[in-house]
């Protein structure tokens, strides 16, 4: 079943640009770049079981360092982005991370919170550094050392970026895949399950959950980089603590128990986003009460929904 | 010496759950902490495996001390412990759970980007350890599923399969009903034979099992060692069994119910089992 969904999901997204207006497309780019961060938080989460509200920090984290990169050190690699991106990331998940998984449940949360928090005030405060509210510029990438300067930027977006940002997302979910399904992802099933028991197997729990942080970070912080691209800014709202709960709500939604939930929960969250936005200006409202019947009835997504469909054909 | 406990004292407040406790398991030895409720058995389990520290006094493992080690540190080195309450990973299933183990033993815990599926010498190793304990027909069953006993077996079988020198088992057959008691503690002596477990220290409350499988019984009473000596010494001391049965026994059966002997032994001479210790 799993199976199937990855191969149908793949066709309709190769196929989406030959189908679909140009408007929708340029709607999946932020949806594939959430694909990437969801892929990592739900490491966190479905695997490891512990619930980050500051995951927003290391998009901000990738999506500044494209803007540095670009604007600052006139770097337009998209590769090299990705590769900067995951690396920052890194040096700054090991101090957050090594503080943060020394708890569990709702102090981990409180905790990722405060970072996040902590880095959206350093980038609203610091003007100098980070361009404060008005954010910094992301420039136009060059895509496998393709400067594509030619494009209109519309041309740009929805041809050779989109392909780019799909096989990234392709790349991340084949790789988080392969993590999953790891001794190493093994032993982090075990910890979420019972964190004492696997200790008397000898898994340290804290050393796991402290791997799985710096994991999710990168992912985080790769799924960034694409997120500054079709708007051509970082600005600073991306690491504040309603983006992480974004983050967490399109995990719910897609399903965390499922491996391509996060994926299916970023795409479904944003054009169930345009939608209503586009119907009403109290669209938080609307989200709010999906939010809320989602958790009391569909609690594993709309992907456990699926499961729960074929189990009962079965 | 492989595990060794010197005077060991363990306060909770000003309750002294554990009064100066001396005790050491050589190999080749199936040790049973027996005494009343309160006596502080599990404490010297937990003790014993590093899970709490001794207010004073030193447990040593192998000559080093073991405080501070931690559960992580000394399921590596060689000693592992399966709980009183029932543990496993409900959502797992009985391979999955004992590949952790495996997979643990191995030292594979942080390989990122290794196939579990295409392992075939860890499934090779789960099926076999799960054969030992029986559990080879629910391989695929998530552990929150079996019964009780069965969930007992995996927590048992788990420890069991990091291959440990030492092996503390905290009433591995409570809860269990007594006919299977028996086949519980067969299996456990079969599979410290098979995968060269060298002593097992159990608590155990059940005196038939007590004193048809141990080597040695240390009684524990209000946190001191009433007594450490072999069954027969201790059926011979009326005035311990009245304290830790809570009568005489003389219906027990000889100890001879075990049928096959711990790995070590048959290369090492059986070590002196103490004569039983001064009433305190």
């Amino acid at each position: 079943m799993a199976r199937v969904i990855a191969v149908l999901l793949g066709v309709a997204l190769l196929a989406a640009p030959l189908v679909l207006p140009r408007y929708q497309i340029t709607l999946l780019l932020p949806s594939f770049a959430y694909g990437i961060a969801l892929l990592g938080l739900n490491l966190l989460f479905g695997t490891t079981g512990l619930l980050s509200f500051g995951h927003a920090l290391f998009v901000a984290l990738g999506a500044y360092t494209a803007a540095y990169l670009t604007t600052g050190f006139g770097v337009r690699h998209f590769e090299l982005i990705v590769v900067g991106a995951a690396l920052v990331a890194v040096v700054a998940a090991v101090p957050v991370g090594l503080l943060c998984v020394r708890y569990v449940k709702i102090y981990f949360g409180m905790l990722t919170l405060a970072f996040g928090m902590l880095f959206y005030s350093f980038l609203y405060k610091f003007y100098t550094l980070t361009g404060g509210d008005e954010g910094m510029r992301v420039l136009r990438p060059m895509l496998l050392g393709q400067p594509l300067a030619g494009l209109n930027k519309v041309d740009f977006l929805t041809g050779p970026f989109y392909y780019y940002a799909l096989a990234l997302l392709a790349l991340a979910a084949l790789v988080m895949h392969r993590i999953v399904r790891s001794p190493f992802g093994l032993c982090l099933r075990a910890i979420r399950e019972n964190p004492e028991k696997a200790e008397a197997l000898g898994v340290s729990a804290r050393r796991h959950r402290f791997g799985a942080f710096l994991i999710a970070a990168v992912f985080g912080a790769v799924g960034g980089t694409l997120l500054g691209v079709p708007t051509g800014l970082a600005d600073p709202l991306l690491a504040y603590w309603t983006h992480s709960g974004n983050l967490v709500f399109m995990l719910l939604l897609g399903g965390f128990d499922h491996f391509l939930g996060p994926v299916v929960g970023a795409i479904v969250f944003i054009f169930l986003q345009d939608l209503i936005m586009s119907l009403t200006s109290y669209w938080r409202f609307v989200f709010g009460a999906i939010l809320a019947v989602l958790v009391i009835f569909v609690p594993r997504g709309l992907l456990g929904l699926l499961d729960a469909r074929t189990r009962a054909s079965a | 010496m492989l595990l060794e406990a010197i005077d060991v004292r363990k306060l909770y407040g000003t309750f002294c759950a554990l009064d100066g406790v001396t005790l050491a398991v050589g190999p080749g030895e199936f040790v049973s902490i027996v005494g009343p409720n309160g006596a502080g058995k599990t404490t010297l389990v937990n003790v014993l495996s590093g899970l709490t520290s001794p207010s004073s006094g030193a447990v040593r493992f192998r000559g080093d001390d073991v405080a501070g080690r931690g559960p992580v540190g000394l399921a590596r080195a060689g000693m592992a412990r399966a709980f009183q309450l029932v543990h496993v990973f409900p959502a797992l299933s009985v391979g999955e759970t004992l590949a952790v183990a495996i997979t643990s033993r191995r030292g594979r815990r942080a390989r990122l980007f290794a196939g579990l599926a295409g392992d075939r010498q860890l499934w090779d190793e789960v099926a076999t350890v799960a054969s030992v304990f029986g559990l080879d027909g629910a391989l695929d069953r998530p552990a929150r599923t079996l019964p009780q006993g069965d969930k007992k077996l995996l927590d048992v079988a788990s420890a069991f399969a990091l291959h440990p020198e030492v092996i503390l088992l905290d009433e591995p057959t409570s809860g269990v009903s007594t006919g299977d008691k028996h086949a519980i503690m067969e299996v456990l002596v079969k599979a410290a034979a098979r995968m060269g477990v060298k002593a097992i220290i159990q608590v155990e409350h059940d005196m038939d099992i007590v004193f048809g499988y141990s080597d040695r019984i240390v009684a524990l009473h209000q946190g001191r060692v009433l007594a450490d000596a072999t069954p027969a010494a201790l059926q011979a001391n009326d005035e311990v069994m009245a304290t830790i049965v809570g009568r005489t026994v003389s219906h027990m059966e000889p100890p001879a119910a075990r049928t096959q002997p711990l790995p070590s032994k048959t290369g090492h001479p059986r070590p002196d089992p103490g004569t039983p210790g001064p009433l305190q």
